[in-house]
């Protein structure tokens, strides 16, 4: 059946309303959008990471957590966790202790701090023993719930309480860290990079497409935070779309090592169209500080063109 | 019908996992418990057990991955030693918050630094308020009829627990052993069905929220409490045992103690020693008697002071340091109990053996001269020693 957004929400809500997350947050559109692709029947576990999402969904009596069971240990090991909650299925199932007919699906959320910093190892130990769990990364590029510190997600001059706009130094002096890429690296059958885009077609294909392959997989979801970035509530989705549209995040996927590009602009804005539109990049408008602007245009640039190269090659080799 | 066998610790303990069958086995490689996921995976490749074990790459990961499987449902087990239980330290309270009824074994080890691979409490110690009970065990025996009562402890408290052993002096000493039958512990320990779990197929639930104040407070009284009764579910598994197998448990062991004169507290392997050095001066007619903790968490503060209150001299020997200045956490411990009490014994404490300083008989005999000299005088000159590091007792 072909996409359609009307159709799609009418399924169970998983994570409902009560919550305290922000408004104009991405994390819980993208939490809900992911979510929406298990089928109706199918049960879920979600293991959190320590972090905006976690604080603001469980809270002692309460929980926003419907229709799939919900766990949070610690900010680094959601992985691991989830694995081990995995793991029991698979030995309770082995041992007639569960429904044969029933299935559940495995998927943990983290921030990009939870994911790309102090869970990075709980993250790949638990992608490299192939358990059967889909990892979801709600990437705001910064510690949110502590308040804006800067982590290895932040994208390069932005900035943040831990790397601030000074005299000296123009915010983060480090471009960010690629996940994605690294997530490939450890031959998963399926790593998609995603955004908040359009009809939400983008993030729910992908989130099926993860959560239905066999084996670990990993989703890096482009996540703003109006706190963190400095942009008024109603912008999410404009400032979304701007990031894809200058192709400051690339929609992909990446199938059993084949690239993909989901989404190419007819026109790919240039960077500052997105920048412009946060405080965390203001600092960049200055007259000396134009040739930052230009940097990171040519970091844009270089990460698509090896993107677009990558998707030529690699489905050149599977002709092959 | 019981097996006689001759195995190390780590091979009892293994043995001991391998009847249980749990479901799950989470852990990572550690000196002096490598040899139990080594065993284990074995028993896994072999198909002499059905549990899932993780081969994870740290131990952080490994209680972890302990966690989810318990939360999940399914009965866990892992082991680890020194570094690896200081690396688990924040993820031991979130097993026993969540309560969970997960068992980690642990061979003893010193902490770095200077790295050491030897034996000595300070792992264990270091993690004494982490909402897990601990129980200590002092030879290969002990070990085995400890992990199978532990499985039937913890889910009875619904709190984790820590099996104890020393490190190399337990771990991988050969001693002779008398084994269950598979169908006798697993008649013993029984089908885990716990009341809460991820995987209920009749309904979902949520785990690990956010307490604010009022429920933070609230469920740590709930921790400590389970911790209370745990004393009690202790006693009836050690009784049900016993009915088994013959081998009768309390939370401590008394040896020669009643009608001692002077008396030692110590745990583990060194209550082998000292037992020896209790005989050898009860042939020269001297009083000397030893008490031996099982459960360390939940501490029998109660019924140890009453145990000591007739003793002329006590000495409380710890093989960890708390560094505070003062004195070792089990001198800390007993003595504030018997403060509070009431009861007054002239006690010092010996910090011994750390990294595996070796232990001698000799050494034993030193702690019993020196609570002779204070039975006679009723002096205490000094509060805390360092064993074999101090000449006579004095630097």
């Amino acid at each position: 059946m072909p996409y359609n957004l009307k159709e799609v929400v009418k399924k169970q809500n998983r994570l409902v309303s009560g919550h305290r997350m922000c408004a104009g947050c991405g994390a819980p559109v993208t939490i809900n959008a992911v979510l929406r692709a298990l089928k109706e029947e199918d049960n879920a576990v979600v293991a959190a990471a320590t972090g905006c999402l976690e604080v603001s969904t469980c809270i002692y009596p309460y929980t926003s957590w419907k229709n799939v069971s919900f766990i949070h240990s610690a900010f680094e090991c959601a992985s691991a966790t989830l694995s081990g909650v995995e793991t029991a299925y698979n030995s309770l199932k082995k041992q007639g202790k569960l429904s044969k007919d029933k299935e559940t699906k495995f998927i943990a959320f983290g921030g990009d701090g939870g994911t790309l910093d102090i869970g990075l190892q709980s993250l790949s130990g638990a992608m490299e023993r192939r358990h059967n769990i889909t990892y979801v990364c709600y990437d705001n590029g910064a510690y949110m719930n502590t308040g804006t510190q800067r982590s290895s997600s932040t994208p390069h001059f932005a900035d943040t309480t831990t790397s601030p706009a000074g005299k000296v130094t123009q915010g983060k002096v480090q471009p960010r860290k690629d996940l994605t890429e690294i997530m490939v690296k450890h031959n998963l059958p399926y790593v998609a990079q995603t955004a908040l885009f359009g009809n939400l077609k983008d993030i729910y294909e992908k989130a099926e497409k993860a959560i239905y392959t066999d084996g670990p997989t990993y989703i890096s979801a482009f996540s703003p935070c109006p706190r963190g970035w400095g942009y008024p509530t109603e912008d999410l989705a404009v400032i979304s779309k701007l990031a894809v549209e200058t192709c400051f995040w690339p929609l992909y996927e990446i199938e059993n090592g084949v690239y993909k590009v989901t989404y190419k602009p007819a026109k790919k804005l240039p960077v500052e169209e997105f920048l412009k539109t946060q405080k965390r990049f203001k600092h960049l408008f200055k007259e000396e500080n134009k040739d930052l602007i230009d940097e990171i245009q040519k970091e844009v640039d270089k990460k698509w063109d090896y993107l677009l190269m990558m998707e030529e090659v690699t489905n050149k080799q599977k002709e092959d | 019908m019981s097996i006689r066998e001759r195995l190390s610790g780590n091979e009892a303990v293994a043995t001991a996992m391998k009847q249980i069958n749990p479901d799950v086995v989470a852990a990572y490689p550690i000196t002096p418990s490598t040899e139990i996921p080594q065993y284990f995976s074995n028993f896994v490749a072999n198909g002499s057990v059905t549990t899932e074990f993780v081969p994870v790459e740290s131990e952080h990961s490994a209680i972890s991955a302990c966690i989810g499987a318990s939360a999940a449902g399914s009965r866990v087990m892992s082991a680890t030693s020194s570094q690896g239980l200081a690396l688990m330290f924040e993820m031991l309270y979130i097993a026993s918050g969540l309560r969970l009824p997960i068992v980690l074994i642990v061979a003893n080890r010193a902490l770095s630094a200077p790295i050491n691979i030897h034996n000595d409490h300070s792992d264990s110690m270091g993690v004494r308020d982490a909402g897990f009970i601990q129980l200590y065990c002092e030879n290969n025996q002990e070990a085995y009829d400890n992990t199978v009562m532990a499985v039937k402890i913890a889910e009875k408290a619904k709190l984790p627990v820590m099996v104890c052993y020393d490190g190399f002096i337990t771990s991988h000493s050969v001693e002779n052993i008398t084994l269950m039958e598979n169908e006798e512990i697993q008649k013993f320990v029984g089908t885990y069905k716990p009341e809460e779990y991820l995987l209920d197929e009749k309904r979902n639930i949520s785990m690990g929220p956010l307490d604010l104040q009022k429920y933070y407070y609230e469920h740590r009284k709930d921790i400590a409490d389970a911790m209370r009764d745990a004393k009690d579910i202790i006693k009836e598994v050690s009784e049900e045992f016993a009915k088994v197998t013959g081998r009768k448990y309390e939370l401590y062991e008394k040896y020669k103690l009643d009608d001692a004169e002077i008396g030692i507290v110590v745990l583990n392997s060194t209550a082998g020693t000292a037992k020896d050095v209790v005989d050898s001066l009860r042939e020269k007619n001297i009083k000397a008697g030893l008490l031996k903790p099982r459960a360390f968490r939940p501490l029998p503060y109660n019924e140890i002071p009453n145990e000591l209150k007739h003793l002329k001299a006590l000495a409380i020997l710890d093989k960890s340091d708390s560094v505070n200045g003062y004195c070792g956490p089990l001198f800390s411990e007993i003595t504030s109990a018997m403060y509070s009490s009431n009861v007054h014994v002239n006690t010092v404490n010996y910090i011994y053996g750390l990294g595996g300083f070796d232990v001698k008989t000799d050494d034993i005999l030193e702690v019993y001269n020196n609570l002779q000299n204070i039975a006679k005088t009723g002096k205490v000159d000094k509060t805390t020693y360092y064993l074999e590091l101090e000449d006579g007792g004095e630097k």
